[in-house]
């Protein structure tokens, strides 16, 4: 665990000096946003293995209750931030306790629904703009003082915001909570046997998944200072999905990476090969499907496991 | 002029006419959903892309050899349908003893390659595809005129999908295929090739698709998004359905159409998400679905 | 632990790859944000850029002796995406000038970043009047057409050809629903009746039920406020059904591109307003020869306008003799414009660039005579007829007393 703990104290030390080292601030919180966003997911489909193809209805609907509080009624950051955490842990409730009932695709099939209906919702309401999204979202000052306007400021808020859920996220998974919801995922029949009420554990994961979302999504509104239909939009649901594929399902560092990774090719890919971003993705599902179930991480534990098992007497 | 709660009979007659129109795609379309799900336990999330290559094979068909659009009606849906037993061939077969959602994401993943590939190659502003001659001209029905054409796509997605439910709810062929999906070894051990037909079946269930996108090109413009929006669609349309009823299928494609249109006139916004909410519903109320056996 | 390594030497060797391209010191740096895949890439587009890059070649490549350098970006018809990428220009690469392609709503975005980052935007191809009014910024300039022209043009034709009463089938956003209100006030101004409207979802995939609800309205002129595929489709349908023969359709906005790709024999008749058009003088000439020797295609007003922008601005910069943006901006006021795209065009306080405008009708098969050969001219509008008066909804602009 030495070598975790030194590669986490690494990454710690370059998040700090991210600003000295001349990288775009706002990029890097857009990253910490959406990597945020993939852990929470993960803790929903690695750890719960629950595949949920609606989960952007909670970061959106989190930036836009969020935006909308800071922008029309004046909220500061903060109070605007945990309305919008308690906004996604509501839906999450409410989703959760119609998708859990049933399984697999099902349950899939039921959170896409649900998600388009929010995205009506969202695109509906007078007060999310429509197609033009909420714009102009201040950023204000955090606990009355702290002033979010500057970048570097923000930056590290949001840093502290990841890094404090990332070790939650830690915690949960392995406490007894964590164990249980394992046990039910690596099988579900003997975890009931057991005595336990599943569907409870399961909607609590579900609830928590949903709230940390949400709370990405809050970030990013203001990181961002607007809102649009994007955040509530079946792409980002497929985008994350993606990114925790990619990066290791049933790992902690995974998401962060295929978050990372994801973000960086659409950003950059896009100013070098245009429309083909789509079709790259594409593929890189299909690979990751085919060939890299576990993930990057996943592979890079497994190659790890392999290379110290002892070998046969 | 006649009204029902404010609204003229014959605005309600015409969205009903319209609602059955798009009926007969949903129907052809999630026929092609069930007939894989049902039959390979697979969810073909590239089912709209499919639909999409077929509206282009004619439209590239058309501009550059000159292929008219009734030999379209054949060549499309088989060629795209020996894509399709490639791709099944090629990708699809190593997710089959993983859990189902792996070939969901597969699928999904080759939905994205297809529709990006198009996108980038023909743009998104789409081309239009002539309606054939022989069809051209509407039917003055009193509350409405409708375009022959219309009229024609409602024949032939009735026709297909009643002869496709009967293929494999009563011939010899399609009881083959449904023992298959239940028991592959002892098929297997009959002496049937259970891999081609599996092959086959998938081939033909895009193939499906392929036909509903060609029947689609003369009435949209053909562009790489055509898929994407209608498979979320037809995915709830299974859903309700049942997911593994292929009557279901079609009795749901046809009724959910004629929803969508009403709620055209109710109101209007909402049209895009009805389907959903009736899903939702659905899979609360009665999880197997309409006619599902799960 | 090597292989823990290996990842983080990934993320680092990422997010140094994020730090994007250094600033360039002493370049002039003008940006191009635009719909280049959607569904109104050919209005603007790839083309569009190309078109900006000629302008800096035509003005000689340098200004004050600075390098000029054209940065693009496809914005994917999102808002977030449009106003990331200008803001990134705006903080990493020193932009000095962004010209705004297609889509209302992604301009209003990209607009309120200029307010804040203080560079001058150009906003060639949306249509929202509410750039000059109430999404107004001293920094942003609605260059090429907007939905009052349009109603203006267009409604005016058509009210005063007959058409008294509408119904409209209008785009579920911002565009759309400006597009309009600003068509029903012409109507009504002159003495004629909106029936109602029907909101179509944008990028809807058959038109034809709403089109059944315009019909059954009874109005003489269906009102097209929808514009790119939302038009090109509604247009068919509405030939399809047979509600062509009861109703004539209003294009309220088409660009020459949407006119080629529905062809003559469905588009013969439309009455439409531009700003540009290929072929209006050996100048305009020209530039479609240009144009079309590279494309294949003649160029749309967006295209023209982009030109023209560019040039704009430079001249504007040289001027001055400097990029400060308050200095540029206040020189741009100033000044008339007047070049291949507009005589005596001049940037009102409000933003809006005061320019002619033209009420054209499509030309039937027959009356047209070679390629791309679509409009007749049926009315020239002065800049001041077109976009009617200061409005007073934008502070920069208060109405004259």
């Amino acid at each position: 665990m030495r070598a975790n703990a030194i590669l986490y104290a690494l990454l710690g030390l370059f998040a700090l000096c991210v600003p000295l080292l001349g990288i775009y601030p706002v990029f890097m919180m857009q990253l910490l946003c959406v990597a945020m966003f993939a852990c929470a997911y993960n803790l929903l489909l690695g750890f719960g293995r629950m595949l949920s193809f609606g989960h952007a209805a909670f970061f959106g609907s989190a930036a836009y209750a969020t935006g909308w509080l800071v922008t029309a009624h004046a909220w500061g950051p903060g109070a605007a931030i945990l309305a919008g955490v308690v906004v996604a842990a509501l839906l999450g409730l409410v989703v959760g306790s119609l998708a859990i009932r049933r399984q697999g695709i099902y349950f899939a099939m039921i959170t896409l629904a649900l998600a388009q209906l929010v995205y009506f919702v969202c695109l509906e309401a007078p007060f999310t703009g429509g197609e033009n999204g909420l714009q102009g979202v201040p950023r204000g000052k955090l606990l009355g003082f702290l002033p979010l306007k500057s970048d570097l400021v923000l930056y590290y808020v949001v840093l502290a915001v990841f890094i404090a859920v990332f070790l939650f996220i830690r915690r949960v998974v392995h406490s007894p909570f964590g164990q249980v919801l394992k046990a039910i995922r690596d099988n579900e029949a003997r975890a009931t046997s057991l005595g336990y009420e599943i569907n409870r554990y399961k909607l609590l994961a579900f609830v928590l998944s949903a709230t940390l979302a949400g709370l990405a999504g809050s970030l990013k509104a203001l990181v961002f200072g607007f809102v649009t239909l994007s955040d509530v939009d079946q792409s980002t649901s497929g985008d994350v999905i993606l990114m925790t594929l990619l990066g290791g399902t049933g790992t902690f560092f995974g998401p962060v990476l295929g978050a990372a990774v994801v973000v960086t090719l659409q950003q950059y890919l896009s100013d070098l090969v245009g429309g083909w971003v789509t079709a790259i993705i594409g593929a890189i599902f299909v690979a990751c499907v085919l060939s890299f179930r576990s993930g990057v991480v996943g592979e890079l534990l497994a190659w790890r496991a392999r290379r110290v098992k002892p070998a046969p007497p | 002029m006649t009204t029902v709660l404010g609204i003229p009979v014959a605005v309600i007659l015409g969205q009903l006419m319209l609602g059955l129109v798009n009926g007969s795609f949903y129907a052809l379309l999630s026929l092609g959903l069930a007939v894989i799900f049902g039959l390979m336990r697979v969810v073909n999330f590239a089912h709209g892309a499919f639909y999409t290559l077929g509206a282009f094979a004619a439209l590239l068909g058309l501009q550059w050899l000159g292929i008219n659009y009734w030999v379209s009606l054949l060549l499309a849906p088989l060629a795209v349908g020996l894509v399709g037993i490639v791709v099944e061939r090629l990708l699809l077969r190593h997710v089959y003893g993983l859990d189902p959602l792996y070939g969901l994401l597969l699928t999904f993943g080759l939905a994205l390659i297809c529709q990006g590939s198009l996108h980038q190659v023909f743009g998104a502003t789409g081309q239009s595809y002539p309606v054939p001659p022989a069809l051209a001209g509407a039917v003055n029905l009193g509350f409405m005129f409708l375009p022959l054409y219309r009229a024609w796509v409602i024949f032939v997605s009735l026709l297909v999908c009643f002869s496709t439910w009967f293929v494999i709810e009563r011939t010899r062929l399609g009881a083959t295929l449904r023992a298959a999906t239940e028991n592959a070894p002892l098929v297997q051990a009959f002496g049937v090739n259970v891999p081609l037909l599996v092959a086959a079946t998938y081939g033909s269930g895009v193939a499906l698709a392929a036909l509903a996108g060609v029947l689609a090109s003369p009435i949209v413009l053909v562009n790489s998004h055509m898929g994407s929006s209608l498979v979320i669609v037809v995915f709830a349309v299974v859903v309700i359905g049942g997911m593994g009823s292929i009557l279901g299928s079609i009795v749901s494609g046809l009724l959910l159409g004629v929803v969508e249109g009403f709620t055209k006139v109710i109101y209007p916004e909402a049209s895009n998400v009805v389907i959903f909410v009736v899903m939702a519903l659905v899979l609360i109320l009665r999880p197997t679905g309409l006619f599902g056996k799960d | 632990m090597k292989l823990r390594m290996l990842t983080l030497a990934i993320l680092a060797a990422l997010a140094a790859a994020a730090s994007g391209p250094t600033l360039a010191a002493d370049e002039v740096v003008i940006g191009d944000i635009d719909d280049m895949s959607g569904v109104y890439a050919d209005v603007m587009g790839a083309a569009g850029v190309e078109v900006v890059k000629w302008a800096v070649a035509d003005f000689g490549g340098t200004v004050l002796g600075r390098k000029i350098s054209v940065l693009s970006a496809d914005h994917q018809n999102k808002p977030d995406i449009g106003a990331a990428k200008f803001r990134e220009w705006a903080d990493q690469n020193g932009l000095n000038f962004l010209l705004g392609g297609s889509n209302t709503g992604v301009n209003i975005a990209m607009a309120k970043v200029a307010a804040v980052k203080h560079v001058p935007i150009f906003n060639i191809g949306p249509g929202g009047a509410s750039l000059t009014n109430e999404d107004c910024t001293a920094y942003s300039v609605h260059y090429t057409y907007d939905t009052v022209a349009l109603a203006n043009g267009t409604a005016t034709a058509i009210v005063n050809a007959g058409g008294k009463t509408w119904f409209y089938l209008t785009a579920d956003y911002a565009f759309g629903t400006q597009l309009q209100a600003a068509a029903s006030k012409v109507v009504e101004g002159h003495g004629g009746k909106n029936l109602g409207a029907v909101r179509v979802p944008l990028g809807a995939a058959d038109f034809s039920s709403f089109l059944l609800q315009a019909q059954a309205s009874g109005a003489q002129v269906l009102g097209l406020s929808n514009a790119g595929t939302d038009f090109s489709n509604s247009l068919k349908a509405a030939n399809e059904f047979g509600i062509t023969k009861t109703m004539k359709p209003a294009a309220l906005l088409a660009f020459i591109t949407d006119i080629h790709s529905l062809g003559l024999p469905t588009a013969q008749g439309l009455y439409l307003t531009t700003a540009w058009y290929w072929d209006l003088n050996p100048e305009t000439r020209t530039f479609g020869k240009r144009f079309y020797a590279k494309f294949n295609r003649e160029p749309t007003m967006d295209q023209a306008g982009a030109y023209s922008a560019t040039l704009t601005y430079l001249r504007a910069v040289k001027a001055v003799g400097t990029t400060d943006p308050d200095k540029v901006m206040a020189e741009l006021k100033r000044a008339k414009i007047n070049d291949l795209f507009t005589t005596g065009g001049y940037i009102r306080a409000d933003g809006a660039m005061i320019h002619d405008m033209y009420v054209m009708q499509v030309k039937t098969p027959q009356e047209s005579k070679y390629p791309w050969d679509y409009y007749k001219v049926v009315k020239k509008m002065s800049g001041e007829e077109a976009f009617g008066p200061i409005t007073g909804l934008c502070p920069l602009a208060p109405a004259p007393k």
